[in-house]
């Protein structure tokens, strides 16, 4: 049985971005609390705190999850992905080129959401786009400008085999 | 930030997660079960709840299965909703799941944490009722199997838990629909949601969002399946014999809720009657 403490601190490992990191957690702390105080990783960013705006999204084992409706001590033996870990993305550099982006502040949490729904689904149409996309608020509304990058990058897929 | 500290277990079995609930609770602490979190999470944060220690159930083989056994499809309560969505075994649950919430919170929220929410919608019952699953519960006096709407309003014996949900094979596919109301988005808690299925030519309806818990009524599908009448008069009737007082709240009030229920329960029979 897996368990951590109350009164102390517990170390835990983490697998953030491929790099394994041992951090200090109260059990209730959540990942996105412990990958931005903890580890130094702000992509992530918190804004509603309670799965309303997608904007603390990460990657956990390749599937889109709000780091803020998860405990640090969950996502042990995870593999974990941040923004950090997709620098050279095709789905950044889209996001870049389409224009997806204004003040930014919601930028990482689309960015990771529409990288894992190409890759769950390299056919996505209109639909799925929508379903996956209503996870994530942009406050600026650049929506039009954020599914042509998902687009863009299906199709280049497509292109490319 | 959730403003106080706990103990945090996962258990590998459900013997062990008793007894560390009884020797948790002996010790005077408050112990709450987990299995998304995303509840236990956003309430602790918002002031809504306190809890010394947390069971996460997650690490349950019972929890965690979604098979079909003999003549019952089982449900773990530590499945998610996207797993139920993705696999599909249950149609009418699939399409009701799919208006939870949204993609990304689905990747985490479980039918068992829907199941045991402490708001009022729990909207994953609502085919659960219709085709009259039972669920699986477990305690310090042992395990029971009891029908699914003893979850309606949630309230179990201190110290047991739900593992299992098991779904006769004979109710999954069913003609159905699922159809669901919110204030503005897509994403929301429902005005009204019902999930409605046809067996032995008769309809059965479950409905989320009227009033304090969802809810299956015998005499409101009595009238919903009375020939005799038009279609207009068996809906005005039904709704004139629902047994609970419409909610009058910040989502809408008592006479819009009403009037959604309406057009639901047309676009139920429209689609209910057009399907084999
Ligand atoms: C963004 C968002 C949108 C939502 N929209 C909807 C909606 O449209 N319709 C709807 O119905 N709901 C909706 N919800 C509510 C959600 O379904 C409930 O809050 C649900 O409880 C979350 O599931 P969980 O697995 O994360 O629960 P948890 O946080 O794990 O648990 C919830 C409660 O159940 C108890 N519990 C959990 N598992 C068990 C168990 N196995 N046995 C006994 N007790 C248990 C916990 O102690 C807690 O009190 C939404 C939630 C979010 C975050
Ligand atoms: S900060 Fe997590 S969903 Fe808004
Ligand atoms: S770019 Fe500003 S919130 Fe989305």
């Amino acid at each position: 049985m897996i368990m951590s403490n109350t009164s102390k601190y517990t170390v835990i490992p983490l697998l953030v971005n491929g790099q394994s990191h041992d951090v200090m957690v109260r059990s209730a702390d959540t990942l996105l609390h412990t990958l931005r105080e903890q580890i130094g990783l702000t992509g992530a960013k918190h804004a509603c705190g309670n799965g309303d705006c997608g904007a603390c999204t990460v990657l956990v084992d390749g599937k889109p999850m709000h780091s803020c409706l998860m405990l640090a001590v969950e996502a042990v033996s995870e593999e974990i992905t941040t923004i950090e870990g997709l620098k050279h993305s095709e789905m950044r550099q889209a996001f870049v080129e389409q224009w997806a982006i204004q003040c930014g502040y919601c930028t990482p949490g689309f960015i990771l959401n529409c990288h894992a729904l190409v890759k769950e689904h390299p056919d996505a149409d209109d639909e799925k786009i929508e379903e996956w996309l209503q996870s994530n608020l942009c406050r600026c509304t650049g929506y039009y400008e954020i599914k042509q990058a998902v687009k863009f990058v299906l199709e280049m897929n497509k292109k490319n085999g | 930030m959730i403003p106080f500290n706990f103990d945090y277990f996962k258990p590998d079995s459900t013997e062990e997660a008793i007894k560390t609930y009884t020797s948790e609770w002996k010790l005077g602490k408050k112990v709450v079960y987990f299995t998304g979190g995303t509840e236990v999470i956003t309430f602790s944060r918002g002031g809504k709840m306190t809890a010394d220690a947390v069971i996460d159930l997650k690490g349950i083989p019972d929890c965690t299965v979604l098979e079909m056994v003999g003549e019952k499809l089982i449900i773990g309560a530590a499945i998610t909703l996207n797993q139920l969505i993705e696999s599909d075994v249950f149609p009418l649950l699939s399409e009701t799941a799919r208006r939870i919430a949204d993609h990304t919170s689905r990747n985490k929220i479980t039918i068992g944490g829907n199941l045991m929410s402490k708001l009022n919608y729990k909207e994953c019952i609502l085919p659960l009722l219709v085709a009259e699953a039972v669920v699986v519960i477990v305690g310090p006096k042992g395990m029971e199997e009891l029908p699914a709407e003893k979850l309606a309003s949630g309230i179990l014996e201190e110290g047991t838990f739900l593992t299992q949900i098991k779904v006769p094979v004979s109710n999954l596919n069913l003609p159905y629909t699922s159809l669901k109301r919110t204030r503005t988005t897509k994403v929301g808690y429902p005005i009204v949601s019902l999930a409605a299925l046809i067996k032995e030519d008769r309809i059965r309806v479950a409905f989320s969002g009227l009033d304090e818990y969802p809810f299956r009524s015998a005499v409101v599908e009595a009238t919903l399946n009375d020939r005799t009448l038009s279609d207009e008069q068996r809906i005005s009737k039904a709704i004139a014999k629902l047994p609970t007082s419409i909610s009058d709240d910040f989502l809408a009030s008592k006479g819009f809720r009403k009037f959604t229920l309406g057009i639901l329960l047309t676009e139920m029979n429209t689609v209910l009657e057009g399907q084999p």
